[in-house]
């Protein structure tokens, strides 16, 4: 099971800043069971949007949201809505939201922190996609993980080895960088990268050991 | 002035720069530093001394500019993500500045597979562009990364690198410009080989009004042997080794190659003379130091200016 700390809602409407219509997801896997991304905490996020303006456009809870197969067969059926929707919002771990990035086309707005793995990946089966830092950069990364993805952990990459879709390190990795440029380039929202992301709060990560904050 | 830099001084006053480069031994010998210090010293204004190149355990680049800065070179030290967290970096750059060098380099580092340790952990606690941020706020706001407060502050005059050859090819200026606003005053960038492809990098440079915010130092480096032009052109991750110079050094008898390499750089230098924005070069002889002399003059950048 990976565990879930929802995201200070501040937070999270600081990312939804210039954005109306949202479309909510939830998870009934790890997020369910943290009582992060379940029934009742989607049903709350979509009044607290409500209240501060937003209009919701549709909900959509699946089992297991690190299933991309079955992330893409669910948000098929909603394709209608999330046309209409400047963007997503997810309640579920990093997984969660880069399999949801793999398959629409819009800003995936990660909504929960992953503190603690306590498991294998639940249903993911390419390579490591969450490292359980604690504080969600995907963000700023188009819903792809540069601390999980960049050899380097950059987080304002890419760094000079970068050479046709590759990282220096090995040609068997693609360059995280590489990949969220082309994202962010094609949901038309490069500004992101504008920002210098600040160094990141490693003592809620797993690197910190038994000192963890998380 | 934002330090003691003499560097500094070359760019206040105009003129072009010409920085050099010493790999420091892998072993305690000070004395494989000096010869080459002693080789470049009076052809260039400062001398970049590397951390642990290629990730390969060496002597370190501080305690290297120290000797050379005894024998009157203003150093360049280098500085890596790679080997330290935050608190290590700090210290470091206290260190240095406590040391009365006037000149950092900041980068992200050789990753750890490419060196003689793989089995190390990479550190990485902080990118290049956070670390270039994190100087300038101890320097400028007499502030730790954490907010407290320094009585003294280290005077550095703060360097980056950049690489017009790698990928994504369009997003290299936006990243210029992050380093400029992190508050980067110098950048070196990645050996050019290819002026085509950096003449049109710089024009976006100057379309973003970049060469008026920071210093572009081009990268030129000789090319010793076919061998070694070959090895930059396949093995080195985002170096770019255009065939045409490969084939210029394939026209000459063996024995003439090294000669038709510092004859190439200095057309190369002649070259990027023409292009605007650039404020000098920074000269790459990597382990043949012996050439800069006559890279140097030859190019017409010499008497090297001196300040009082």
């Amino acid at each position: 099971m990976l565990t879930t700390k929802q995201k200070p809602l501040e937070q999270i409407m600081g990312y939804l800043d210039k954005e109306k219509n949202i479309f909510l997801l939830g998870c009934k896997g790890c997020a369910e069971g943290c009582h992060t991304g379940g029934e009742k905490e989607v049903l709350e996020m979509k009044q607290k949007l409500e209240g501060a303006g937003k209009t919701v456009t549709g909900t959509s809870l699946i089992d297991f949201m690190c299933n991309e197969g079955l992330v893409r067969a669910t948000l098929k059926a909603h394709e209608n809505k999330i046309i209409d929707s400047d963007s997503l919002l997810a309640l579920c771990c990093g997984v969660g939201v880069q399999a949801t990035s793999a398959v629409v086309d819009r800003m995936v707005h990660p909504g929960c922190n992953t503190v603690t793995m306590g498991g294998r990946h639940a249903e993911w089966r390419e390579g490591e996609r969450c490292m359980e830092c604690g504080d969600c950069v995907l963000e700023y990364t188009g819903g792809i993980c540069p601390v999980a993805r960049c050899s380097k952990y950059l987080m304002n990459g890419p760094c000079g080895g970068s050479v046709k879709g590759k990282c220096e390190v090995s040609q068997d990795i693609p360059c995280a960088w590489q990949l969220i440029i082309d994202r962010l380039t094609k949901l038309g929202r490069l500004d992101k990268m504008q920002t210098i992301v600040a160094p990141k709060d490693w003592s809620i990560s797993l690197t910190a050991g038994a000192a963890s904050k998380r | 002035m934002k330090s003691k830099s003499n560097l500094e001084k070359v760019f206040e006053s105009g003129k072009w720069a010409v920085t050099g480069e010493i790999g420091p031994p892998a072993s305690a010998d000070p004395e494989v530093v000096r010869k080459k210090a002693k080789i470049l010293k009076g052809y260039v204004d400062a001398t970049n001394v590397t951390d642990g190149q290629t990730a390969v355990v060496r002597l370190s680049s501080w305690a290297s500019c120290l000797i050379i800065k005894e024998m009157g070179i203003d150093p360049i030290c280098q500085m890596t993500c790679r080997d330290r967290n935050r608190i290590a970096l700090q210290m470091d750059i206290l260190g240095i500045a406590a040391l009365g060098l006037n000149n950092m380099l900041c980068l992200t580092g050789d990753h750890q597979v490419f060196g003689n340790h793989p089995k190390a952990k990479g550190v990485y606690d902080i990118d290049s562009i956070q670390l270039i941020q994190m100087v300038k706020t101890m320097r400028d706001e007499k502030k730790f990364q954490c907010g407290d407060a320094m009585q003294v502050e280290p005077r550095l005059f703060i360097g980056a690198a950049e690489n017009p050859f790698a990928d994504p090819l369009e997003y290299r200026t936006p990243r210029l410009a992050k380093k400029a606003a992190a508050g980067a005053d110098f950048i070196q960038t990645q050996i050019i080989y290819n002026v085509e492809k950096f003449a049109k990098w710089m024009e976006a440079i100057r379309d973003a009004g970049l060469d008026k915010k920071i210093k572009i130092l081009a990268g030129v480096a000789p090319i010793k042997s076919i061998g070694a032009a070959r090895y930059m052109q396949t093995k080195v991750p985002g170096m770019d080794v255009p065939e045409k110079i490969i084939a210029q050094l394939k026209a000459v008898p063996k024995e003439q190659v090294a000669k038709e390499g510092i004859k190439q750089c200095i057309d190369i230098i002649n070259q990027i003379k023409e292009i605007k924005g650039v404020a000098g070069i920074h000269l790459m002889a990597i382990e043949w130091e012996e050439v800069v002399p006559e890279v140097v003059e030859k190019a017409g950048l010499l008497p090297r200016p001196q300040f009082s």
